[in-house]
């Protein structure tokens, strides 16, 4: 059963624009695609919209050279090209929630070019360390929030709000606690199966997720994974959902047994807390959560997070997946690998593009790997 | 062929003296019990200014530039940053700054190198894009590594840009009040007590300098141009080192004099002047010699959205057309007033727009086509400045729907492993006979 979880899992993802159609047709709702997990999604579900994330498909580009300089990142382009090619065309919106200049371009690239109803770029503070941030996010949800009911023709209440306060909560916690199950000795689940809980849940109802992640939770103390977990890795980078990349290290002889990234950890670690002021606490959530690597500054909050869950998960290596031409990410690697390194975790930056030299890079991440276990078992 | 007259600029070497001894007093600052920070070209800079008379900064940006102009030390800034395990793909300026302090020496603007990189007092930088806040948050990380603490403080200004109505007034206010919080830290750090006249003084002069250059750069619109873009590098660059210091003011005020007595004598900068272009985003600085070439065909750059607009500050007519920002009403007289005139002053700056909207970079860059007569728009596809790179194929698209011929072209404004010299002649030679024109006799 538990393994049927996961095939459902995949298949949400491998047939996401097949499911996102029918669940329009079924529920007659308006889809919105947003790019940047800024976005707060409580106030889509308030709306009684579906937000589904727009991500790439590693398949080489060949489309966006017109509209974006190939020096930005492979995740901007590459979903620039799945608009292009016509793959998000039940999309009724989008909505960007400010992170970096990349993600900005392919919002504005997609508002100019792809014929969408309702566009929208919400103003995320950069600087998440400021006082000032959350008092002023919330007054740019509560525009957010007006031009939306504008555009729906109906008010968004409180009501509606503590239920998208509640959807987005319930599934970040259920998929938390199925992350615990990393930390054992022998995980109950591995690192692609992690990675495609979150990126499944990114794509699909929430409802109907957390539904699927409930059950998981119920069966996962009972599952026995028939494989050794060799050698507990993490993964640390910006977007990623390379599952292939995950599926070939992981048969090398390892397990990532946590992961910081936005089709990860960083994407459930925290709730919003319930207020009276709806807007403020879902400011205050996305103000507090852990941060992209653009808007942490001037302490180094992230990297220090990450060595926590290194620390947590008993990860014995890390593996930096830093998206070429990503500055923010790319900016924090040496500061990574000295945070890391101090507490005994080496670290193995790859550049990734749209597509993966696997070849070289499994040569690379063997060498990595031995490094980590020492070379007596190769003689 | 018409031939104009050419003069050489008389204020060319004050220009010169200016940038060197910038560059000094921030080297010697402790000499003299002075304080200095570090921060971008476009920090809030007249806030440090209440500290005192003798407070000197060092701007990311044009120290980047600076570094990128002498090629041996740029190589030898990019070869320590990405030994020390940073992409080469990052913002070069950002990688010239690191490896200068990475190497322990500082460059002066004639190229001289100095042992030991002078670490500031503070830092103060703003953040608008992704690499600012980004830049120094390292370059305090790497001071510390060297057993330097420096304190940091960075303005979040990513608030979007009032293309058609002002900002509301709680963007303002989230501006405004990290600057109020500023001046606080500001006195925290440096122990000195803050002096809010001469916080009005400089915000005062922040706003003269940046209009006089919006004057400036408007009398490049006579033909002849009285102005060459690779001569106006020279001159801007003031406005990135210095816009709040009356130095800076005072130079602009004879600048715009000198130039307008060009115009009235008919002054060229090229004197085969016979085609007019602008250009966008930084040069690749190692290689203005492109400019020289450009001349060989009777071609002039007048300047660009980014040397007309990174400091000079514009407005929209009622008509449409584009010119100098209006003067605010009267200078400053308090804490309050000063913060929150230089944060409305500020938001407006043309080379923030097209950070969110490409259409408002299409429409600037397309006024500065009709009111300044161009005849062709050379975009420097950039590798290595995604801030200015932002959506240029955007502006792209704009120029060309609108029939202005645009001739893109590749580089790196501080990285020459990215730059194709002969290439880029090659095909802006082709481009520039694809217009009609023809080599001129040397």
């Amino acid at each position: 059963m538990v393994e049927e979880i996961f095939q459902k899992f995949r298949d949400w993802i491998d047939n996401r624009h097949e499911y996102a159609k029918e669940w329009k047709e079924k529920t007659n709702r308006k889809i919105i695609g947003y790019f940047c997990t800024y976005v707060p999604e409580e106030i889509l579900y308030a709306a009684d919209i579906l937000p589904v994330r727009i991500l790439g498909s590693h398949e080489p580009p060949t489309v966006t050279e017109p509209y974006i300089f190939a020096m930005f990142c492979h995740l901007c382009r590459d979903s620039l090209a799945q608009g292009l090619k016509g793959k998000f065309d039940y999309l009724d919106g989008i909505v960007e929630g400010q992170s970096c200049l990349h993600l900005r371009q392919t919002f504005n690239a997609w508002r100019l070019h792809i014929p969408v109803d309702y566009a929208y770029y919400i103003y995320v503070p950069h600087s998440v360390q400021t006082p000032h941030a959350t008092p002023y996010l919330t007054q740019e949800l509560a525009k957010f929030k007006h031009s939306l009911e504008e555009w729906i023709g109906r008010k968004v209440t409180d009501s509606d709000l503590d239920r998208g306060i509640r959807t987005m909560n319930r599934n970040r916690e259920l998929m938390r606690k199925i992350y615990e199950y990393r930390k054992l000795d022998n995980p109950k689940i591995t690192g692609l199966e992690a990675m495609e809980m979150v990126l499944s849940s990114q794509m699909v109802d929430k409802e109907e997720h957390s539904k699927l992640v409930e059950q998981l939770l119920r069966e996962l103390p009972n599952r026995k994974l028939n494989r050794n977990p060799g050698t507990r890795l993490m993964i640390i980078g910006s977007e990623d959902d390379d599952r292939i990349f995950m599926q070939n290290v992981e048969n090398l002889g390892a397990t990532f047994v946590i992961d910081e990234h936005c089709t990860g950890s960083r994407y459930l670690w925290n709730n919003v807390s319930p207020s009276e002021d709806r807007l403020g606490a879902i400011a205050e959530r996305y103000v507090d959560r852990v941060p992209c690597p653009s808007k942490d500054w001037p302490e180094f909050t992230r990297v220090k997070h990450a060595v926590n869950l290194a620390q947590e998960f008993k990860a014995q290596g890390a593996l930096v997946i830093q998206n070429k031409f990503c500055d923010p990410h790319g900016i924090e690697i040496p500061p990574l690998k000295e945070a890391l390194k101090s507490i005994g975790v080496p670290i193995y930056p790859l550049e990734f593009d749209v597509t993966v030299p696997w070849g070289q890079f499994r040569t690379r991440v063997e060498a990595f790997l031995e490094t980590l276990t020492g070379l007596e078992d190769l003689f | 062929m018409k031939k104009f007259p050419t003069e050489q600029l008389k204020c060319w070497n004050e220009a010169k003296n200016l940038r060197k001894s910038y560059y000094e007093n921030y080297l010697n600052a402790h000499e003299k019990g002075g304080v200095r920070w570090a921060g971008g070209a476009w920090s809030f800079s007249s806030i440090p200014a209440g500290l005192g008379e003798d407070v000197y900064s060092l701007t990311g940006e044009p120290y980047g530039a600076t570094i990128a102009f002498f090629k041996d030390f740029t190589a030898k800034c990019h070869e320590a940053t990405e030994a020390a395990g940073f992409p080469r793909t990052l913002c070069a300026y950002m990688r010239n700054y690191w490896g200068s302090i990475l190497l322990d020496k500082y460059i002066l603007a004639d190229g001289k190198v100095i042992d030991e990189h002078p670490a500031p007092d503070f830092i103060w930088q703003d953040h608008i894009c992704c690499s600012h806040g980004k830049w120094y948050q390292v370059a305090r990380w790497l001071e510390e590594k060297k057993g330097k603490k420096v304190p940091m403080y960075c303005v979040d200004v990513s608030v979007g840009y009032p293309m058609d109505k002002p900002l509301e007034e709680y963007k303002i206010n989230y501006i405004f009040q990290q600057l109020n919080d500023g001046v606080e830290w500001l006195e925290k750090v440096t122990g000195r007590e803050y002096d809010d006249k001469l916080l009005c003084e400089a915000v005062w002069n922040e706003i003269n300098a940046t209009r006089l250059w919006a004057d400036i750069c408007t009398l490049n619109q006579a033909v002849p141009a009285p102005l060459d873009e690779k001569s106006m590098y020279s001159l801007y660059v003031m406005g990135t080192l210095m816009k709040h210091r009356p130095e800076c003011v005072a130079f602009y005020e004879k600048l715009k004099a000198e130039v307008e007595d060009r115009v009235r004598r008919g002054i060229a900068a090229v004197a085969n002047e016979r085609f007019r272009v602008i250009t966008d985003t930084q040069p690749p600085w190692g290689f203005l010699r492109i400019f020289r070439e450009m001349e060989k065909y009777g071609v002039v750059s007048l300047g660009s959205l980014y040397t007309y607009g990174l400091i000079g500050m514009w407005k929209y007519r009622p008509d449409g057309t584009w010119a100098t920002k209006d003067l605010p009403p009267r200078k400053p007289q308090t804490r309050e007033e000063a913060l929150r005139m230089i944060v409305e002053w500020t938001v407006d700056r043309p080379e923030w727009a097209h950070f969110y909207l490409p259409e408002a970079k299409t429409k600037m860059i397309l006024s500065i086509v009709k009111q300044w007569k161009v005849d062709a728009v050379l975009l420097h596809y950039n590798r290595g400045c995604e801030g200015l790179s932002v959506h240029i194929a955007e502006n792209r698209h704009g120029l060309v729907e609108a029939g202005v011929p645009v001739f893109p072209f590749e580089g790196n404004m501080g990285d020459e492993r990215e730059f194709d010299l002969p290439g880029t002649l090659a095909r802006l030679t082709t481009f520039f006979e694809s217009m009609g024109l023809k080599k001129l006799r040397e």
